[in-house]
């Protein structure tokens, strides 16, 4: 154990006297990854009371999942409403980062601020606020109303991420493409465009997933034949504990594991 | 006349076409700008407009007549002091349990090996992008009363009966923080890894303790990170609506949840407005108070 009496940080304190740290680092990475991990085998509990360890392994919550028109249904939507989020919010959230920092006018940054506004407002206020015009628009619980309510949570998202990658961009290389003879658009999609693949890709991701776990929006926005996955699973919860939750829960961590594994993935090969 | 070279080349042609060429300069800047339009006007007719009515709602009484009424009875009723105090208690509590637990784990992550601490900051960004819904709901399943917390607090003999530790303020406190801390970690963690560790090396060579070092190099450095992160969680609670909607029970009413509660019972949009705009401006100030503080310091990057 002579490790331990090895200096440990610039400050030459040992790692004997820096245990205390690593416990508690551990603790509450523990804390904060472990209570959604556990809902993962407790879903597949038998039990109504969904116990950890399961005395009994089953399926019967996924089944009551896949059998259940309502929360089918809902699942739909919100697979939906994520995707066309995704499609709608990456172009426009793209455009905007890109024409505000080539252009560089000083309106820019009051341009920015404002399309940053959806991340400063309560979400309460823009859901309240998006239903009372969805009511004057005759919009309340359509699936366009839940796309462009999603849409403006996401492009701010997709602002942030495009936009930084932009900073590290050596806007020259388009005009050396234009002074060769390529027009504007040209040179932004065959030479900026590749370049910044990578953050366009992560932001069309993030956009889905900014959809598809958005609740308080959703909750005043969406319903009826139009809920979203989410609206369902905070009415269901409002009542009692249903088991079926733990078994959505879990398809859900399983779906956002695979987007960021597979943003990490995408980013590695793009180099 | 003391400067004959300037004027030599400032013939009238190349006037003109000095003129031309800002002209295109110009269109060119705000043809770029105008890529900008779609998501301004998205944003200005999903957000600013309805966000703008809603104000104009709350300076109305129930007949459509201007009227401070709402904000009236906001200052007459002891309920709504009510709210506002539990929003501010529970948001500094939050805030402060976050620092405590967060201020160490970002430390601990900042001394690992870049690998390892990229290993670790897994755990940290799979909670951050995991939906809420779900991460509430894990805490509901357990801590009720028949939950995994007090089927092994009683095995284990710490207590006897099972314990209310949902439905409560420690439950909401407990989801809250859980939900918060990556949002303290994340800038300050990015600010430790911005640290100069010959500083420290240095004040070790001059005769500081490790200690002495720690706090009179790292910690003040450390500071913006700090500050961004904790203005960042506090302003994020004083707006939270579902985890104290579920963890709660109903005993716990936030600004949030009251603006809901009033629109969703009471159909009261005048009520719910005034509230909203009350928070929206509270939230500003703790921004721009923060902004200050921290000093361009990069709020939400946790600059260097």
């Amino acid at each position: 154990m002579a490790w331990l009496d090895r200096p440990a940080s610039d400050t030459q304190i040992t790692h004997r006297s820096r245990l205390w740290l690593y416990g508690l680092g551990v603790l509450v990475l523990a804390f904060l990854a472990l209570p959604t991990l556990i809902v993962i085998p407790m879903s597949f509990s038998h039990s109504q009371y969904l116990e950890f360890p399961p005395r009994q392994w089953s399926l019967r919550w996924y089944e009551a999942y896949f059998a259940s028109a309502s929360w089918m249904a809902a699942t739909a939507t919100s697979l939906k409403a994520g995707v066309c989020t995704a499609l709608l919010a990456t172009p426009v959230g793209t455009l905007a980062a890109y024409g505000l920092h080539v252009s560089r006018l000083r309106f820019a940054g009051i341009a920015i601020l404002a399309l940053l506004t959806p991340t400063i407002v309560p979400v309460i206020l823009v859901g309240i606020a998006l239903f009372y015009a969805f009511v004057q628009l005759k919009m309340v619980n359509s699936f366009l109303g839940i796309v462009l309510a999603h849409t403006i949570l996401a492009v701010p998202i997709v602002m942030m991420i495009v936009g930084s990658a932009l900073k590290s961009f050596d806007l020259d290389q388009e005009r050396v493409a234009r002074s060769l003879g390529a027009t504007r658009t040209q040179a932004f999609v065959q030479v900026t465009m590749p370049q910044i693949g990578f953050s366009i890709v992560t932001s069309a991701l993030l956009s889905f997933l900014t959809s598809f776990d958005e609740v308080v929006v959703s909750l005043f926005v969406s319903g009826g034949d139009n809920s979203t996955l989410t609206r369902a699973m905070f009415m269901a919860l409002r009542d009692q504990i249903d088991p079926t939750i733990a078994a959505i829960s879990t398809i859900m961590i399983v779906i956002t594991s695979l987007l960021l594994a597979a943003s990490q993935w995408w980013g590695k090969s793009d180099g | 006349m003391s400067a004959p070279a300037l004027n030599l080349s400032r013939d009238v042609d190349g006037d003109f076409h000095a003129a031309a060429l800002r002209r295109d300069h110009w269109r060119e800047r705000l043809g770029q700008a105008a890529l900008a339009a779609p998501a301004l006007l998205l944003v200005g007719v999903m957000v600013l407009l309805p966000v703008g009515w809603l104000f104009g709602l709350s300076f109305q009484d129930d007949a459509g007549a201007p009227s401070l009424e709402h904000y009236r009875r906001m200052l007459a009723e002891p309920s709504y002091g009510r709210t506002f105090r539990t929003t501010f208690e529970i948001s500094l509590a939050t805030t402060a349990i976050c620092i405590l637990l967060g201020y160490p784990l970002a430390y601990f992550l900042s001394q690992l090996p870049r690998r390892a601490a990229n290993l670790c900051m897994i755990a940290v960004l799979l909670p951050f992008w995991t939906s809420l819904l779900v991460r509430t709901y894990a805490w509901l399943v357990l801590l009720q009363r028949s939950g995994l917390i007090n089927t092994w607090g009683m095995d284990l003999g710490l207590w006897s009966e099972p314990l209310q530790l949902v439905h409560n303020v420690g439950g909401t406190l407990i989801g809250m923080v859980h939900i918060m801390l990556p949002f303290l970690v994340l800038p300050l963690y990015s600010t430790m890894r911005g640290i100069d560790g010959d500083l420290l090396r240095a004040a070790s060579s001059l005769g500081s303790t490790p200690a002495h070092g720690f706090w009179s190099v790292f910690f003040p450095l450390s500071l913006p990170g700090l500050a961004a992160g904790s203005a960042l969680v506090f302003v994020l609670c004083l707006g939270f609506y579902v985890t104290p909607a579920m963890l709660g029970g109903g005993k716990v009413t936030m600004v949030s949840n009251r603006i809901a509660n009033d629109i969703e019972l009471f159909f009261n949009w005048g009520a719910a407005s005034a509230l909203g705009v009350v928070l929206l401006a509270i939230t500003l100030v703790v921004l721009v108070l923060a902004a200050r503080l921290s000093r361009g310091a990069g709020l939400f990057g946790g600059g260097h």
